[in-house]
């Protein structure tokens, strides 16, 4: 069983304009090793050359916002649902 | 970006959109966020010549500074709330309590919904049907709630407010009265402001105000820095403190002080910028104590619900605003900012929001702690109006109060108690 991902609108040029797609279980940081196998190219919007998740984007794992968990260690159950969002809105 | 939504025909002297974070430009349009790094997007300009005199000639509304926003030039002409052009007051009383030289308050309850965020809804709301959007939506802690309910009835939209379920029954109530579609949601106001995000992605015709239109919205703050130059006679203040939610009105404030520095309307005078947290919620106090340029999100806990947002946007640009003029972020505890609202009635007659009470307790600690100089003269932001926070404020009649009859017997015995 694979684990699902939401791709926002800015990143679906990477997915031929799919809002979700899916991706192998794993941490955080494997599941953004998958999806960049299947979508190369992926994973450096989201981490940087240094492998840190951006400063300005906001990942969630189910209702866990990865920072408050353990970042890109952060387990991702198969089953799981994985958002990714720009973190600029608000206030 | 969404397909739907047209090109922008007029954006007036707005040229672009560059990248906070990289630098990356693209055209003016409806995007929010750098699709190279996810950094925030932001408004490039292509300024005409400006004067004090034309500006002046302009209504006293925030659109005396239309040419300075990426609005079309006949918005003022367009059904809106006419935000802005807000009192400066000058808090001579209050001073003399805090031991400060000059002080005045930038009061923000003479707003049409009372509170700063007529200003950046306008702003946006102007931007959002040049770009074909139909609907007016935002994730609010109450202020923005009310003010785009109320933008959009004026102008005829349809709105959705998506907010916090255990806000204010005032600020409830002052959106639910514009007849706009309101949803609470269960959670705090960043899960609100999540499924503003992915919502925003979803529905192509919703301009949610602070999320997909935030680039053009968050410049509407910057009026609030227009008006206090202007209205201490085109120069910049010394000193001056604003609360800090998501940190966009503290940086517009810079920008608009950067921006008249450059267009030559006032001198270009040393300013200091300080931002105000409640500590329930200080992510950017914290980060600034710290020596971070990263804010770590926390869970907010304050009754400063206008402020509690625990992953702030603007966060790290904060930062760079208060360590580049020398300014500093403090927070304080919810007492002190009850202490605070009611110093303020007291000494000025101005009865003002939690986040009045967060700005003015921050400044007293600020003085306290000797990083605010007593001797510079400094504005402070009154960003809402008390009436939406009367609970925090525990305004009732104060304990041990009772009615007396209505005689002057009566009047004469509560004189003496009261005397005695």
């Amino acid at each position: 069983m694979s684990v699902s991902v939401r791709i926002p609108t800015i990143l679906r040029t990477f997915t031929s304009g799919s809002a979700e797609v899916n991706a192998d279980p794993g941490t955080l940081r494997e599941v953004l090793a998958s999806l960049d196998a299947s979508y190369p190219g992926l994973a450096g919007r989201i981490v940087d050359d240094a492998g840190n998740l951006r400063r300005f984007v906001n990942v969630y794992v189910g209702d866990e916002d990865v920072r408050f968990a353990k970042g890109l260690d952060t387990p991702v159950p198969a089953g799981s649902r994985v958002s990714v969002i720009p973190a600029v809105a608000g206030g | 970006m969404t397909t739907s939504v047209s090109t922008p025909s007029n954006f007036g002297f707005a040229s672009h959109l560059f990248c906070r974070e990289c630098g990356a430009t693209s055209a003016l349009g409806a995007s929010h966020a750098c699709a190279e790094c996810f950094g925030p997007l932001e408004v490039g300009y292509e300024l005409p010549p400006v004067t004090r005199a034309s500006i002046e000639a302009g209504p006293a509304s925030i659109w005396r500074y239309a040419s300075l926003l990426p609005v079309p030039p006949d918005v003022a002409a367009r059904p809106n709330t006419e935000p802005g052009w807000t009192r400066l007051a000058r808090a001579d009383q209050l001073a003399r309590e805090l031991g400060l030289r000059a002080l005045w308050l930038k009061d923000e309850r003479g707003n049409p919904t009372h509170s700063f965020k007529d200003r950046v809804v306008a702003v946006a709301l102007a931007a959002a049907v040049e770009m074909g959007y139909k609907v007016l939506a935002c994730p609010s802690t109450g202020n923005l709630a009310n003010a785009v309910a109320a933008a959009a009835a004026r102008a005829g939209i349809r709105s959705v407010v998506l907010i916090p379920a255990d806000l204010e029954p005032q600020k409830i109530a002052a959106t639910a009265v514009y007849g706009g579609a309101m949803v609470p949601i269960e959670g705090t106001y960043d899960d609100v402001n999540r499924l503003a995000s992915e919502l925003a992605d979803d529905r192509e015709d919703w301009a949610f105000v602070n999320v997909n239109v935030r680039p053009y919205y968050a410049e509407g703050s910057k009026t609030i820095g227009y008006e206090i130059a202007e209205q201490l006679g085109w120069r910049l203040p010394e000193q001056i403190v604003v609360p800090v939610a998501s940190g966009a009105q503290l940086v517009k404030i810079d920008k608009a002080f950067r921006e008249l520095i450059e267009l030559g309307l006032v001198a270009d005078t040393k300013y200091r910028v300080f931002g105000a947290q409640a500590t329930g919620c200080s992510p950017v106090a914290a980060a600034f104590r710290a020596g971070h340029d990263v804010v770590q999100p926390v869970r907010p806990a304050t009754i400063a619900k206008s402020l509690a947002i625990g992953n702030p946007a603007d966060g790290p640009y904060v930062l760079d605003v208060v360590r580049r003029t020398g300014g500093a972020v403090a927070d304080v505890g919810d007492e002190e900012v009850v202490h605070a609202i009611r110093l303020l009635a007291a000494t000025e007659g101005i009865f003002g929001e939690t986040a009045s009470g967060v700005t003015l307790g921050v400044l007293r600690r600020l003085l306290a702690d000797g990083l605010l100089d007593p001797d510079a003269e400094t504005v402070i932001i009154n960003s809402g109006d008390g009436l939406k926070t009367l609970d925090a404020a525990g305004s009732g009649a104060p304990a041990g109060v009772a009615a007396i009859r209505p005689t002057l017997e009566a009047f004469v015995a509560w004189e003496s108690a009261r005397a005695a």
